[in-house]
């Protein structure tokens, strides 16, 4: 197209044409919002060195590092561009580590990761179009693969220099002795659990960034949070006056990091306003019972799969109705 | 309806939309300059919703400035006249920026033309009598409306004198006069509303005795406090109400604006009409009091000619036929950066290829963007992040919609309500994806229709 309407004009402009709008917001791209979930991770990654030290450093390059040599390994086989400037591949990796024990052998990390970018992303379709949260597929794949190394006895080391290791974990304590942690280091993070999962203080920091960027949608861990409120506020159901309230059940294990951060994973959860209450309630309430009712002392990882399979049912119940009503049958 | 215009409910806003930077700095200070004659126009025979006219001149023919060039006995149509004094050329086709190719008949100027300070007295000067509009026959004003070829100024260009013959089964209790020019750039009906507020509330008046509607409210965005309080002056002592919505886009699309203004929601697939009201844009109201109090019809139309990559913006008094190259030119060119030329506002005007395009009645402006402008980043996957969820004025799922069209699956696209997008633009300005979505869904609104007529 070179078409200058007065020939006056020296040298005659390029135009494009496109169609509308023309015009952009460009205030956010996908690569943005990775990068928002990585600074909001920062407040969680400080306190797993600050508890776990070199093994918290260990688990979260390891894991990263796999991750993005997993995301690049299987866009070449499938012969697309690489995607790893989009950042998340990063963001699982990190997560996937932050979700993991401390003493997990180097190994668990680095298969997790592969894990979950080979089988829960790129086959699907690579970004955007898995159905589950690859963080937590690569976590589902490592527990099973090697259960020893994952499961509640692995995560303490009587003899470990790292102190928070020579105990059990707040919901394994509860669950094997009926033994109540204090809510101050539950708050503060100073318990043993999964390296990013300790701090309900550092979730929250975190997670409030995500949400005033809205990057994460505050509507899901609203939901969650709400409904762990009210399922474990019914004492009758759920409390034995052991000490464990409810402010226990929010602030001790992985929920608010999965609340804040995993659930909010946009392509695995809802679309819509009304869809991520229910997204986030359900997940909440799945928490609890997994926590309660099963052989497991945490139900995060499990409950965020669960709800992942449900969504394209709640987006089928939460379409919108538009302004002025459904579009009208033809006559 | 039992609401009146006198309660108007609005709260002056609509749920979501979008804001983006407005730009009209670049020439909301310029006061309307009329175009000087091109010694061309080309009028085409089809510059509204409707049936196309056909030509009622002979080739060769002199006609007198505001001669009817073309006109019809559909309904849904309006005649076209020449807005020069000159000699009939042969017909020819041109292409309008819709994509649209349309019959057009060329006048050539002939020597005898009003000059600018004349045709700006003719069409908005002078004085503009209030009393006696409340005895004028609906009937008439009507048919005078249709005999100038008044249609909708503002975008769709749908006839007004369709909108405004009175129809006992859906009366009307309100005339909205609609100057909110949400569109980024656009600057035309803003000094419109500064330099002619007289015939703007004038015939804001006629329209609602057209209509039968008790009461009339000019609805205007909050960032053209000088538009609202020039009008206001005008409209001392009539019962037109100047209201201040947001600024929010796309609060100039009518269902927004009668949702902000009166608080009442226009059915899906229906028309301001199901809820009692009418809405006509504020150059057309000023169109309306020229037909019924001069008998003049609609020639000219104001076009702002802005944006970063023309030498000089201006707000420009054109005829309806000069070609998009008279103004362009006039504004001193292009830029060495432009990059884009768009008929209409940046988020739902359309990019033009050729600058022959006339200017038509619902011109409202030309846009010129540069490269800087005009940058986007790559399209990237769908991450489902629902930006344009919490954007869309409608309520829709613009993700879903775009999904549905790209893989033709009306299955979906009716389930998620496809046909009520209007295409506004919203979701596509902030998606981090890139994604072309009103491309999509707009394709795909013409594929499902056309495959659904066919079965």
């Amino acid at each position: 197209m070179n078409a200058s309407p007065a020939s006056s004009t020296p040298p005659a402009p390029v135009l494009t044409v496109a169609p509308g709008p023309h015009i952009f917001s460009g205030s956010l791209t996908t690569r943005r919002m990775m990068v928002d979930v990585l600074l909001g991770l920062l407040p969680l990654v400080a306190v797993a060195v600050w508890q776990f030290r070199l093994l918290a450093l260990m688990q979260i390059g390891i894991g990263v590092a796999a991750a993005l040599a997993a995301e690049w390994l299987f866009q070449r086989m499938r012969g697309r561009a690489a995607t790893l400037s989009d950042g998340s591949a990063a963001v699982t990796g990190l997560i996937l580590a932050l979700s993991l024990p401390a003493t997990a052998p180097w190994y668990v990390a680095a298969v997790g990761s592969f894990a979950a970018i080979g089988l829960a992303k790129v086959v699907f379709g690579g970004v955007g179009q898995n159905l589950f949260n690859p963080a937590m597929v690569g976590r589902a794949f490592a527990m099973i693969a090697f259960p020893a190394a994952m499961g509640a006895s692995a995560y303490v080391v009587a003899t470990s220099p790292v102190d928070a290791l020579t105990h059990a974990t707040p919901l394994t304590a509860l669950k094997m002795a009926n033994e109540v942690t204090a809510l101050g280091p539950l708050f503060l993070g100073t318990t043993n659990g999964s390296i990013g999962e300790t701090s309900a203080l550092a979730a929250i920091l975190g997670g409030l960034y995500l949400c005033l960027r809205r990057t994460a949608s505050w509507e899901i861990p609203a939901g969650a949070i709400l409904s762990v409120v009210v399922a474990a506020g019914l004492p009758a159901l759920f409390r034995d006056g052991s000490g464990w309230s409810v402010a226990h059940d929010l602030s001790a294990g992985a929920f608010l990091f999965g609340a804040f951060f995993i659930a909010t994973d946009p392509v695995s959860s809802p679309l819509t306003p009304k869809g991520k209450w229910i997204f986030g309630a359900v997940f909440g309430l799945l928490v609890l019972l997994i926590r309660r009712l099963s052989g497991y002392p945490e139900g995060v990882m499990f409950a965020i799969l669960i709800v992942n399979a449900l969504v394209p049912l709640i987006n089928r119940v939460s379409i919108p109705v538009p302004v002025g009503g459904p579009v009208p049958e033809r006559k | 309806m039992s609401a009146t215009a006198s309660e108007s409910t609005g709260t002056g806003r609509f749920a979501r939309g979008v804001h983006p930077a407005d730009r009209k700095a670049l020439a909301r200070h310029l006061p309307i300059e009329v175009l000087p004659t091109p010694p061309v126009v080309t009028v085409p025979v089809l510059q509204h919703t409707g049936a196309p006219c056909k030509p009622v001149v002979a080739m060769k023919q002199e006609v007198p400035a505001g001669a009817v060039l073309a006109d019809t006995d559909a309904f849904v149509s309006a005649p076209v006249h020449t807005p020069v004094a000159g000699a009939v050329q042969k017909e020819t086709v041109a292409t309008l920026p819709n994509g649209r190719h349309v019959k057009v008949i060329p006048v050539k100027t002939g020597p005898e033309q009003l000059s600018a300070e004349a045709l700006w007295a003719d069409l908005y000067g002078g004085e503009w009598p209030l009393e006696g509009i409340g005895a004028l026959d609906p009937a008439e004003i009507v048919k005078a409306i249709r005999a100038a070829g008044i249609v909708g100024q503002g975008g769709a260009a749908f006839p007004t004198h369709v909108k405004l013959a009175r129809n006992p089964k859906k009366p009307v209790d309100t005339i909205l006069v609609n100057g909110c020019e949400c569109e980024p750039y656009l600057t035309a009906d803003y000094r419109l509303m500064i330099e002619a507020p007289e015939p703007i509330v004038a015939g804001t008046l006629i329209a609602a005795r057209a209509a039968g509607a008790a009461g009339a409210v000019i609805a205007v965005e909050d960032n053209k406090p000088e538009a609202i309080e020039a009008l206001r002056k005008a409209a001392t002592g009539t019962p037109v109400k100047v209201a201040a919505m947001s600024t929010q886009y796309p609060m100039g699309g009518e269902k927004q604006t009668v949702r902000a203004s009166l608080g009442r929601t226009i059915p899906t697939g229906g028309l301001p009409l199901d809820v009692g009201v009418v809405v006509i844009n504020v150059a057309t109201a000023a169109a309306i009091a020229r037909a019924v109090q001069r008998g003049k019809p609609l020639t000219h139309r104001v076009v702002s000619v802005t944006g970063a990559g023309i030498a000089n913006p201006k707000n420009l008094l054109a005829p309806v036929g000069a070609s998009y190259a008279d103004l362009i030119a006039h504004c001193g060119g292009l830029k060495p950066d432009a990059a884009r030329v768009i008929a209409g506002g940046p988020m739902m005007g359309f990019s033009l290829g050729a600058f022959q395009t006339p200017v038509t009645k619902g011109t409202s402006g030309i846009v010129v963007l540069t490269a800087e402008d005009v940058k986007r980043s790559a399209e990237t996957s769908c991450v489902r992040c629902g930006r344009c969820v919490d954007v869309c004025p409608l309520n829709l799922v613009p993700s879903r919609l775009a999904l549905a069209s790209r893989h033709k699956d009306w299955t979906l696209a009716k389930r998620y309500h496809l046909a009520a997008c209007m295409e506004c633009g919203c979701c596509a300005y902030v998606c981090p994806a890139a994604i072309p979505l009103v491309q999509l869904m707009r394709m795909g609104k013409a594929q499902m229709q056309k495959e659904m007529t066919k079965s």
